[in-house]
């Protein structure tokens, strides 16, 4: 990055926490342009093409494809009809005929009209088929709440597809997460549905220049500490990590685990983790009880009860269709204080003793 | 048409004919689980419309799919093994009757849910194009697929980009138990084309000579870039939906009035009297599959049944 970029960097607010962006030897970007250098990598594959209602001419609504077109031309940056089930069905048939599309659909409320393609074909095909045939197939989409956008625009419903056998399902909470994820899914023979955060594809931090994996399935430590484990992806991995902030405050060491991969899950990260802490928070945008979260919570207790030192805390969000008002809207989201409040209540509250 | 492809179809339909007959009896003796949908009837559509591709070109079917299998070159052994949900069947017993899939002969599935495998077929043809690829897809769904959403965004999408796909409608008249003209707001489904500026024609379903003529029509102009077509082909099968089925929703006078147009008789009378095969050519024929069926039976019976690790192993490709 060159001292002019760094400036303007700087004043942005954009380098990292550390401050240390001047000795980095990673360049800072967004999450939004990591995702683009992810697609660039698979793009040097002639068998991948990138296929979406929007995502030529227009750029892609959130700007992800944004000149793709004029670089790649119509053959790989295709835009296609509002016909989302099309265009999944579209792609599942494409790999099989030997391409490598990589879908979008513009936002995960959309995916619900392509749910019998996703949830009926391309994740059960390869079962069907007793494992003739695989769908190599990237559904990327974007997920999150809280722009007022209504409630028809406003859902996290990747837990959704985290339930269903033969997808796998990711959920980036930061940029170097993004690409490595994205180039993973690339690299797995199977469907693979990417959630990106529309909040988040400003945040910007050091990500690899060169086409480095993360690999699907392994969670990530982004703070450690030895008092309370908050569980979370995606958005509320950043809200978590500031409500970590707010509790160091107060004395209290939380370590947030980043899931990364919500199919498959990593147990072992979270064991770990509550097994040095004692308590664990599960933390998600979406509406209690609507997601994956009571699952999570369901397969922990049965291996971990024994170290619990509290009962295993639920904060998420509310189980109602998001409202359009804003003070009702961020109402219906959970936030840095209101995590910070359940671990500090999970703190003081009355202690079993723990073997 | 030549004699040879004649016959050819002829034993195709009696070996599909057998097929499902026997397979209607293994049913009835608890020997194939789930639902079973006899193709019995229907033959001169997949057999016709198989004839009228290469192998190398790809199949995308329904859930009434045992015909399409057989034509498309899988064995009777492993069809049938899979209806028995054995290791040994074309989908490792993982899918049953109406998933067959056999990658080796490019048949792409079959696909229970009503217009699923619509989409997937267009997608194919968009992955044929875009390698550059001399093949076709021939994407086969009922009369009932036609008012689903997945029917209309596949007709636009393939016209909308010229691509490689036979849309082949087995029109039966029937959606389960409730008539075409009931559900459809336009009945000549084949009419649905012309707002999507695509090609298309009606066919007589139990002819399978005329199957092979249209289809063959629309694959090559397919293979030289003239784009999509639909294909209805009015047909009727002889039996019920699924074996569940009393049939309850048609008279029997109807059944009589398409007993003789039966697809095999048909072709075996063409055959006849046009002095290309005696009865007793024909009738060997019937022998042959017979045995061949019969066959197949016995190997699914002695066919081991799939593991409960072959279950986790195939839910993730590795």
């Amino acid at each position: 990055m060159g001292s002019k970029e760094k400036e303007k960097e700087k004043e942005l607010g954009t380098v990292n926490e550390a401050g240390n962006e001047g000795n980095s030897i990673m360049p800072i970007i967004s999450y939004r342009e990591a995702i683009r250098q992810a697609l660039r990598e698979m793009l040097r594959d002639p068998k991948v093409f990138l296929m979406g209602e929007d995502v030529g001419a227009y750029g892609g609504a959130f700007a992800v494809t944004k000149g793709f077109l004029a670089e790649y031309g119509e053959k790989r940056i295709l835009d296609t009809p509002i016909a989302e089930a099309g265009i999944v069905g579209a792609g599942i048939g494409a790999v099989m005929a030997g391409a490598r599309p990589v879908v979008e659909i513009m936002t995960i409320n959309f995916t619900l009209l392509a749910f019998d393609a996703i949830v009926n074909h391309a994740a059960k095909i390869y079962s069907m088929s007793g494992g003739q045939v695989n769908i190599p197939l990237i559904i990327r989409t974007v997920t999150g709440s809280g722009n007022q956008l209504g409630a028809q625009h406003s859902q996290n419903i990747e837990g959704h597809y985290a339930m269903v056998p033969g997808l796998k399902v990711v959920a980036p909470a930061t940029p170097a997460d993004a690409k490595g994820l994205l180039l993973s899914a690339y690299d797995d023979m199977n469907p693979v549905f990417f959630a990106e955060h529309f909040a988040l594809y400003h945040v910007k931090a050091e990500v690899p220049e060169e086409a480095v994996r993360v690999p699907l399935g392994v969670a990530a430590v982004p703070r450690e500490g030895k008092d309370v484990t908050l569980i979370a992806y995606s958005r509320m991995v950043q809200t978590c990590l500031q409500a970590a902030e707010l509790l160091a405050g107060q004395g209290i060491a939380a370590e947030v685990i980043d899931l990364r991969t919500l199919r498959p899950l990593d147990y072992e990260t979270m064991i770990a983790s509550i097994r040095k802490t004692h308590r664990v928070i599960m933390v998600e945008e979406t509406g209690i009880g609507t997601s994956i979260g009571g699952d999570i919570i369901a397969a922990l207790q049965e291996v971990v009860f024994d170290d619990l030192a509290a009962p295993i805390r639920w904060v998420a969000g509310a189980p109602t269709p998001v409202p359009y008002n804003r003070t009702l809207e961020r109402a219906s989201i959970p936030n840095a204080e209101t995590v910070a409040q359940a671990a500090s209540e999970l703190m003081g509250g009355q202690q079993r003793k723990v073997a | 048409m030549d004699r040879e492809l004649r016959m050819t179809m002829y034993r195709q339909m009696a070996l599909i004919r057998r097929f499902e007959e026997a397979a209607g009896e293994q049913y009835g003796r608890g020997r194939i689980g789930g639902f079973l949908h006899l193709y019995i009837g229907e033959e001169a559509c997949a057999v016709g419309a198989i004839n009228a591709i290469r192998h190398e070109d790809y199949v995308v079917t329904h859930y009434r799919d045992h015909g399409h299998a057989l034509v498309k070159g899988c064995s009777p052994r492993a069809v049938m093994a899979e209806l028995f949900g054995k290791a040994t069947g074309v989908s490792h017993g993982m899918g049953g009757s109406m998933h067959l899939f056999c990658k080796e002969n490019r048949l792409m599935g079959g696909y229970a849910i009503v217009g699923g495998g619509l989409p997937i077929g267009m997608g194919i043809a968009l992955g044929i194009q875009y390698q550059e690829q001399d093949l076709v897809c021939l994407d086969f769904f009922g009369d009932g697929a036609v008012n689903e959403g997945e029917f209309h965004e596949s007709m636009n999408m393939a016209s909308l980009w010229n691509l490689p796909v036979i849309f082949f409608c087995e029109n039966n008249l029937y959606a389960m138990g409730t008539a075409v003209a009931r559900t459809a707001a336009v009945p000549e489904i084949y009419r649905r084309a012309e707002v999507y500026a695509m090609a298309s024609t009606q066919v007589d379903g139990m002819d399978v000579e005329a199957v092979y003529r249209a289809t063959a029509d629309a694959v090559e102009r397919a293979r030289r870039g003239g784009g999509p077509s639909l294909i209805e082909a009015i047909t009727y099968r002889f039996k019920g939906h699924s074996m569940a089925d009393a049939v309850v929703y048609r008279t029997r006078e109807e059944e009589e009035v398409w007993r003789p147009r039966d697809p095999i008789a048909v072709l075996g009378k063409r055959l006849i009297e046009g002095g290309e095969a005696t009865q007793e050519e024909l009738d060997q024929i019937d022998k042959d599959v017979l045995a061949v069926v019969n066959d197949a039976v016995h190997f699914a019976e002695e066919s081991a049944n799939p593991t409960v690790e072959d279950m986790y192993r195939f839910v993730y490709a590795v």
